[in-house]
């Protein structure tokens, strides 16, 4: 999907502290968007599920908060990148409840539901690039 | 180091979370509300997330495992006071939180859980989960 | 190419000039004819006028000192003006045509003094005639837009308060919603209503909420689960959702739509499920409440 970036800020995910940081970021970025309370509830809690994967499966990584427009809508995007171990199976990956490790599974099919538009890219060895959209 | 505070109420304790937690110190919280229970004889935890304006998949199994050490420290956990939005999002994330007892706000909390004992007390086993 | 330049810089002085020395004539001339164009407007409304008039008459004029491209930076604050101006008039109510003859009846009054300043020279007058023509209409298009985004805010702003008015929860007893939902459900209709729902059961403090469908002609995949979602959300907050008031036929679309129910309490008439409500919420029934209830089903 090709829209117009109008703006953007990047924060780093090194530790808990910054999964808190980015979303309270995105919640800032949402309010100031003029999304209802339920619309920025979703990016918040969707970026929080991708931005503790980044941590916890991708060793790190950075989140990039960007405000786009296309045509008449304004929207909300943020892109989780981390040159991670990648994930071998993403569709399996996107099944609810499937595991990896310790825990419920990584989040990805959650954090597709709370979004308009989602994609991934992720390979082994190359690392995982998530993005959520939301529009106004 | 911060920490969340547990205020004892009775035979219950209290606990309101009103900051953006991160992963340590929910950590920490679990480990602080399991030692309170068994200092003082805890038979109710209430939870009080009226504040929290998120919940995600780490903090309901945060909820969830905290209900499950009270339960095998013979006390209840209550969840009090979720927001409309949150719980809105929850629902669309797909995240259930079975077995975990939720109320509007910290008195009908109360009225949960002092059902929940004398249930018990009557039937005279452990506490049936929601 | 140093004529076109020449002519360029001369095109610029030119239009800045006009402004400088006859500003009083051109401002006159175009008051005049946008009065000429609108409906009457109140002694308010035409001091309003001229004052926002002359404001963007030295606006221009120092826009113009700098550069004839519309969509240049030293142009920001004239296209900053008619932006909000733009917005401002379709707030209050004023047409589409009011709005953008603000800029397009500039154009005479302009054309007349460049005619004055030009005199003889034919070809000085058409190249300025032809690039204050571009200047004005691409400002003119920059009104047209701006007042049509500020519309369409309005309206949908309209229509949100609408659809909050249009289903009121009403509380029954002490602890106890109920959400007659009438008419047929859209999408979004029906989220702006769950969430209204939501808000009263903590405002109320209501263990109990009954949405009630009766007057709902058609339930498809959709509507049944914003409704399943409201029910699940009210449970985890701790209330107790209920649906009332399915007809035969909703219940056969239900089972064919393959919607899974699971647990949610269903009755068949409003009655019912308030009935139940105040069973489970402890509340003893006097037997003359008993008697309305009955005669109610």
């Amino acid at each position: 999907m090709v829209h117009r970036i109008l703006s953007t800020e990047q924060h780093q995910i090194r530790n808990s502290e910054d999964v808190v940081e980015v979303r309270q970021l995105v919640r800032k970025k949402a309010i100031s968007l003029g999304f209802g309370l339920v619309d920025q509830t979703k990016m918040v809690t969707a970026s929080s599920e991708l931005a503790r994967n980044t941590l916890d499966y991708g060793g790190g990584g950075t989140a990039s908060i960007e405000l786009v427009e296309n045509g008449r809508r304004s929207g909300l995007r943020v892109i989780f990148e981390d040159q991670g171990p990648g994930i071998p199976d993403v569709d399996l990956a996107l099944t609810d409840g499937f595991t990896s490790g310790n825990g419920l599974g990584l989040g990805l099919g959650g954090a597709k539901r709370l979004a308009d538009e989602f994609e991934i890219s992720s390979k082994p060895g190359a690392g995982t690039r998530v993005s959520i959209l939301r529009w106004k | 180091m911060e920490r969340i505070p547990i205020l004892k109420m009775g035979e219950y304790l209290l606990v309101t979370i009103q900051v953006d937690m991160h992963d340590r110190l929910a950590l920490t919280l679990q480990d602080d509300l399991t030692s309170q229970i068994v200092k003082h004889n805890a038979h109710g935890v209430l939870i009080d997330i009226s504040a929290l304006e998120m919940v995600d998949s780490f903090i309901g199994r945060m909820l969830g495992s905290i209900a499950s050490m009270a339960r095998l420290l013979d006390a209840e956990t209550v969840v009090v006071g979720m927001q409309p939005s949150v719980a809105i999002t929850l629902v669309e994330l797909g995240l259930s939180l079975k077995g975990i007892r939720t109320a509007l706000d910290v008195e009908k909390g109360m009225a949960s859980l002092r059902g929940a004992l004398s249930d018990s007390k009557r039937n005279g086993a452990s506490n049936s989960q929601h | 190419m140093a004529e076109a330049s020449a002519l360029a810089s001369s095109s610029r002085s030119r239009l800045a000039n006009l402004l400088y020395q006859r500003e009083q004539d051109i401002a006159e001339n175009w008051l005049k004819r946008q009065e000429k164009s609108m409906r009457r407007l109140s002694a308010s409304e035409r001091r309003e006028s001229e004052r926002q008039s002359r404001e963007f008459l030295g606006l221009m004029r120092n826009a113009a000192s700098e550069s004839m491209d519309a969509s240049s930076s030293a142009w920001e604050p004239v296209r900053d003006f008619l932006t909000d101006f733009s917005a401002l008039r379709a707030k209050s109510g004023y047409s589409p045509s009011e709005t953008a003859t603000f800029i397009f009846s500039l154009k005479q009054p302009l054309f007349e003094a460049l005619r004055d300043e030009c005199g003889k020279d034919a070809d000085a007058l058409a190249t300025e005639i032809w690039t204050i023509t571009e200047l004005l209409d691409s400002l003119g298009l920059l009104t047209v837009e701006s007042f049509q985004k500020t519309r369409e805010s309005v309206i949908s702003r309209q229509q949100q308060e609408l659809m909050e008015l249009s289903t009121p929860v009403v509380q029954l007893w002490n602890g106890v919603l109920a959400l007659p939902l009438i008419g047929t459900l859209d999408s979004a209709r029906t989220q702006v209503v769950m969430e209204n729902l939501l808000d009263a059961i903590v405002k109320t403090r209501s263990d109990f909420a009954i949405i009630d469908i009766t007057g709902v002609p058609v339930v498809d995949t959709l509507v049944a689960q914003h409704l399943l979602k409201t029910v699940a959300a009210a449970r985890l907050m701790g209330a107790e959702c209920m649906i009332s008031g399915i007809r035969p036929q909703i219940a056969q679309t239900i089972i064919h739509l393959g919607v899974d129910l699971g647990g949610v309490v269903t009755k068949a008439t409003l009655a019912d499920a308030f009935s139940l409500a105040l069973r489970r919420s402890g509340a003893s029934l006097t037997s003359a409440a008993k008697n309305i209830l009955s005669a109610e089903n």
